[in-house]
């Protein structure tokens, strides 16, 4: 169900710069197509775990645009350490991704 | 005394003026480099990946042996050397009446079917529009250069000049009236001189585009149907002679880019 979505992880320095694309139709409920309102369906959590402690916890909500990128700065991690991101929307559809730090 | 408290609340008018035009640029500029840095045209490759590679069509066939230019199935470069002339066609063709021809051949899907849908929405992009961004993210940091030596390239590229320049439409309306002077934009949109080769090679190198505003994979195809549409000409027809001779002209304008798409834009 859910497009694809696609995390990079690069050391930047002293903090590690991780950013993920992800493919969403991001409905906000306000918007019609035909006289009918199209149903919310944005994603509501967003997770970021290095090496399986999690070091990114969103909410967010309706605001962000379709097909959202995200970017973080995140300190302490270093080369080939483990990034997962996942996403949970309203509908409670899912999705995650995994890369390593370079 | 009058005219000079006059001329000084006329200073103070152009300033007003000119200040924000300047913050304006500014503000479009970084707002270009930061769309561009990391975009959603990424998700568009791996989808159209997957459709590359997916056996579809009475053929049962995927289209990993279309020929681009660069023999069969090689997809690194072809983009960037396109449109170019095929012999076994005796066309000039683009990316995507390329790949229309291969869903034709390889997959013995009929025109009518392939093509029932060119152009897609945000909910649900067409086929070609995932297809081209994928083939076009191949050529990354290929030089843009198109065939500009066989006849029918010349003829192509001759075409697309006079038709970049003709005036026509409702509106008597040509390319150039937006494309051919500096600093016209529509809304936010800076409108390139497309017939100016400096201008032209950063925008040949990143269409196929990703666009921030509706969300939507941007075709070449697309974008010269939709500039036709604006100029209320009528619709021109996908992949025909002249929608490819404009696409030529302007990659021959181009040319020597280090092709960077799948772009993104406003």
């Amino acid at each position: 169900m859910a497009g694809p979505m696609k995390a990079r992880a690069r050391m930047r320095g002293n903090y590690t710069d991780i950013r993920v694309l992800m493919s969403h139709p991001m409905e906000t409920g306000l918007r019609k197509d035909k006289g009918k309102v199209v149903p919310k369906h944005f994603i509501q959590n967003l997770t970021v775990k290095l090496n399986g402690t999690t070091v990114v916890e969103g909410e967010i909500s309706q605001a962000m645009s379709r097909n959202p990128v995200f970017s973080f700065r995140v300190g302490g991690a270093k080369k080939g350490d483990k990034v997962e991101i996942s996403w949970l929307d309203n509908k409670g559809d899912t999705n995650k991704t995994e890369t390593a730090v370079a | 005394m009058r005219a000079s408290g006059c001329s000084a609340l006329l200073i103070a008018a152009f300033a007003l003026v000119a200040a924000p035009v300047a913050a304006q640029a500014a503000k479009a500029t970084k707002y270009q480099k930061m769309v561009t840095e990391e975009s959603p045209a990424e998700l568009f490759e791996l989808v159209g990946e997957d459709l590359w590679k997916k056996k579809q069509g009475p053929k049962k066939a995927s289209l990993e042996k279309c020929d681009l230019g660069k023999g069969p199935g090689v997809l690194k470069g072809a983009y960037a050397a396109l449109p170019r002339y095929f012999k076994d066609v005796d066309q000039v063709m683009d990316a995507e009446t390329r790949m229309l021809h291969c869903m034709m051949t390889l997959q013995g899907r009929s025109k009518k079917e392939a093509l029932k849908r060119p152009f897609g929405n945000a909910n649900k992009p067409s086929e070609m529009e995932y297809l081209t961004a994928y083939v076009a993210g191949q050529s990354r940091g290929y030089k843009v250069n198109p065939g500009t030596r066989h006849p029918m390239e010349k003829f192509s590229y001759a075409l697309g000049e006079k038709l970049f320049f003709a005036r026509t439409g409702l509106y008597d309306f040509s390319c150039a009236s937006c494309h051919g002077e500096e600093g016209k934009r529509i809304r936010a949109s800076e409108l390139p001189v497309l017939s100016n080769p400096a201008v032209a090679r950063p925008v040949m190198a990143t269409w196929p585009a990703y666009r921030v505003s509706n969300s939507q994979m941007k075709t070449m195809q697309w974008r010269i149907n939709n500039c036709y549409r604006q100029m209320r000409t009528p619709q021109p027809v996908w992949g025909s002679e002249v929608v490819n001779a404009v696409h030529m002209y302007m990659m021959v304008t181009g040319k020597g880019a280090v092709y960077a798409g799948p772009g993104t834009k406003r």
